[in-house]
């Protein structure tokens, strides 16, 4: 294990995406193995089933862990080792001299696709494979497409298996710029291309002398480099902050403390979803009772004890307020100035994530923040179409459709914009009848002079 | 070609802030561990009406109950902790159980599985292990006393089955996971809607390392039971591990008795938890074994992961931890 600086390290999340097959467990494996994070005893349990699976005929015998399936570090289920295919997501962590990592390996099957959104939902970057054989497929299109929608920071994209086309350049041009027309079209900010080969492990921890064309930086470096989406956003965003619960320890109050100091106290407890917030900062309580906005100020923030003269995301922390509120849980705290209105008309995009298809009409819930309301289904006004990247039209919503609607909630929730505000665009459809999640939901702006008047 | 670099115009990663009042640097990784596993407990116990905490007096769940009581500060913590019983318990630990309870003003619910023997509900099995017999004792407790969700100090790092689970984990009326049929779970909007009889595991520390849990500890100045830590005892070799000498682990005849200096990894029934020789005296020193260890907790000390390859998996599916 590499020493790691505790004090400073950074968390970076990130998911694989690609079709099925295109090597992404075997890519975790590798990088697993080679930054030296597989103990011996998960080492030799996986030696031990790969050699009882007949793993390990491989020609060319080049590399460690050439006689072991990597991807069994992460296949962990009885049935995933069954087939050879991941199912559902795993998760495994480690950490560099610059970052502890937390990884997602999540299957290419489009059937565990509802498993790839949420491994994503949660990630800096997206590590997309892509079989350099096979180039752009229409499961690499749909992860890309799952990856704009849920506008994932970064997307690197590896064209893996790079030794059975031995190491051309001219098969990596080709898949690079089938890669970066998709992108392209769908207007992915950040890709970088990078040639692997996971079984042997070019360019995924060690620069590859067998591809001295290439001249970027291996994937682990990229990996290392690239700026976490709290690095990137919270500077830059609006404080927000969804109530989670009101504390008012009377009566049950933690041991040890004086009860005549705690007599009055009333926090809010939450974590901050965007921003930074200090003492005396200016807040507008966005209330659940519709459509109210009260505004006062911050009178302090604690934490288990300690009084902090300022918070930012994704501190979870408890505001004091200045002025005694009727405050509860699914409020939304924001920076004052910084907020139209809650509003009950929600224009959204939604990745359907269950077999049970959407229909106009259909009454759902949705969950935003730390609140749940009601919620019609008026429209559905398209569907994308994974060919073209195109929208076209929809009667309704099927299995790992990425679409758009219109729902009208039953009483407003203080929504924004996904593309400017992650956290507070971010809503989940679920089903009323047995809870189950239906859809991950992403809300858009209401273009100009459509829907109904934000103010309130 | 590589298309554009969002980030030059940024300043680099983890470039330091001057004063109070500059922007920010990223929290540090146990810091934002720290905080999603607030943000976790606190949904858990908005949104369910009988939530517990499993609490065995391992480091895991210590670690758990000590961010609980840090999520609800100056309140105290708001459910009661459930503790499975094996009966085959270390004693220094029961006593950091029932000490740790009473300074927390906590409520203790205990599930026996020597009740269950005893009833002739549950039978000991052929290797003696108890681990895996919890698993009634503790459906039994949970619809008992109507949990709806129950707090566990599951890590995903410990074994690939629990690689696999979600934060909160749905539960059917027969505690099992399935682990083909997991609910999507999107950012950090946790759903835990679920039926009658239903219920919801959580998992608040699930992205926790072993070391992460350790560096913690370190950092927050957590009592631990004292066997975590650097001691003397008689034990004997079995199964590549340190068996500690007690009521319930008496060696063989060809088992020798030796006294080493030893700590535990981790904690659980007595019968099938080895110890690892070691002089980690606190936690510091602790820290320093760990990120220098070439062996995983389990592998080093449970011989119930041991069975076989899919041995957590077919547990949990049962409706264990
Ligand atoms: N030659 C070669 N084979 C590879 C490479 N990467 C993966 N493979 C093989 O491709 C097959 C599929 O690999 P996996 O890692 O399981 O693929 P996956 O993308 O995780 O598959 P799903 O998770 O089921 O979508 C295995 O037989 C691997 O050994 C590579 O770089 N070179
Ligand atoms: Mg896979």
């Amino acid at each position: 294990m590499t020493t790691t600086d505790f004090q400073t390290a950074t968390l970076f999340r990130f998911a694989t995406a690609g079709s099925v097959d295109d090597g992404k467990s075997t890519l975790v494996g590798r990088l697993l193995h080679d930054s030296k994070s597989i103990l011996a005893d998960q080492l030799e349990a996986v030696t031990r089933t790969s050699a009882e699976r007949g793993f390990g005929g491989s020609a060319s015998g080049r590399g460690q862990g050439q006689q072991i399936d990597l991807a069994l570090l992460t296949d962990g289920l009885r049935a995933e080792r069954e087939q050879g295919i991941t199912i559902d997501v795993a998760y495994r962590y480690f950490a560099t001299e610059k970052r502890s990592f937390i990884l997602a390996d999540c299957p290419g099957h489009v059937q565990y696709t509802k498993n790839t959104v949420t491994g994503a939902s949660t990630a800096d970057a997206v590590v997309v494979l892509i079989d350099a054989r096979k180039g752009v497929l229409e499961q690499t299109r749909r992860h890309l497409a799952v990856a704009r929608l849920l506008r994932v920071p970064h997307i690197v994209a590896a064209v893996n298996k790079i030794d059975l086309v031995k190491f051309s350049e001219a098969v990596f041009r080709d898949v690079e710029e089938q890669l970066l027309r998709a992108a392209a079209e769908l207007g992915l900010p950040d890709v970088r291309v990078v040639p692997v080969s996971a079984l042997e492990g070019d360019n995924v921890v060690e620069l590859s002398a067998r591809t001295p064309w290439y001249t970027g930086p291996a994937l682990l470096e990229v990996l290392e480099t690239l700026p976490a989406v709290d690095e990137l956003e919270t500077e830059l965003e609006a404080f927000r902050f969804p109530v989670q619960s009101v504390i008012r320890p009377q009566g049950a109050l933690a041991p040890g403390l004086d009860p005549e100091a705690f007599r009055d106290y009333r926090g809010y407890a939450g974590q901050l979803a965007s921003g930074v917030v200090r003492v005396g900062d200016s807040v507008t309580v966005l209330g659940s009772a519709a459509g109210t906005q009260i505004t006062t100020s911050v009178a302090g923030i604690d934490f288990a004890g300690t009084s902090l003269p300022q918070a930012s995301a994704p501190q979870s922390v408890v505001l004091r307020l200045s002025d005694d509120i009727d405050i509860s849980r699914g409020d939304l705290l924001v920076e004052t100035g910084t907020f139209a209105a809650a509003s009950q008309d929600l224009h959204a995009s939604l990745c359907w994530l269950s077999p049970k298809p959407l229909c106009e009409g259909a009454k759902v819930l949705i969950k935003h923040g730390s609140r749940t309301v009601q919620g019609l289904v008026r429209s559905i006004t398209g569907r994308l179409d994974l060919a073209s990247f195109s929208e076209g039209p929809a009667a309704d919503l099927g299995l790992n459709d990425i679409g758009t609607v219109q729902i009208r909630l039953a009483s407003a929730l203080p929504v924004e914009d996904y593309e400017r505000h992650r956290r507070t665009g971010a809503f989940l459809v679920i089903d009323p009848v047995d809870g189950n999640t239906l859809a991950a939901g992403i809300a858009n702006s209401v273009p100009d002079g459509e829907g109904e008047p934000r103010g309130g | 070609m590589n298309t554009a670099y969002l980030t030059e115009d940024r300043p680099p990663v983890g470039a330091p802030t001057t004063a109070a009042s500059a922007p920010r640097a990223a929290l540090s990784s146990l810091d934002a561990l720290e905080s999603e596993a607030i943000h976790i407990i606190r949904e858990v116990v908005a949104e369910f009406e009988r939530p517990a905490l499993l609490f065995s007096g391992g480091k895991d769940s210590v670690l758990m109950l000590h961010l609980a009581t840090k999520a609800f500060w100056p309140a105290k913590v708001p459910f009661p902790v459930l503790h499975v019983d094996t009966g085959h318990n270390f004693p220094e630990v029961l006593e950091f159980r029932d000490r740790t309870v009473e300074r927390l003003g906590l409520c203790l619910v205990v599930g026996s599985v020597q009740e269950f023997i005893d009833r002739g509900e549950l039978s000991e099995r052929a290797d003696g292990t108890r681990n895996p017999l919890q698993t009634v004792p503790l459906l039994d407790a949970i619809s008992r006393h109507r949990f709806d969700a129950v707090f566990g100090g599951g890590r995903r790092d410990e074994d690939k089955a629990r690689a696999k689970e979600r934060i909160l984990s749905l539960r059917d009326e027969f505690g099992q996971w399935d682990p083909r049929n997991q609910r999507p779970e999107l950012w950090n909007l946790y759903n835990g809607r679920h039926t009658v009889g239903q219920h919801v595991r959580a998992f608040p520390i699930s992205n926790w390392t072993e070391l992460d849990v350790w560096r913690y500890i370190e950092r927050e100045g957590i009592e631990l039971p004292g066997l975590y830590y650097a001691h003397e005892r008689e034990v004997f070799r079995r199964d590549g591990m340190w068996r500690a000498v007690g009521e319930v682990s008496q060696p063989r005849d060809s088992e020798e008795v030796l006294t080493r200096t030893v700590r535990y990894r981790t904690v659980g029934d007595m019968s099938c938890t080895g110890a690892v020789e070691s002089a980690a005296a606190t936690a510091h020193d602790v820290v320093i074994e760990v990120a220098a260890s070439t062996l995983t907790e389990r592998g080093a000390t449970r011989a119930d992961d041991r069975i076989s390859e899919a041995a957590m998996e077919d547990r949990k599916k049962d409706g264990y931890f």
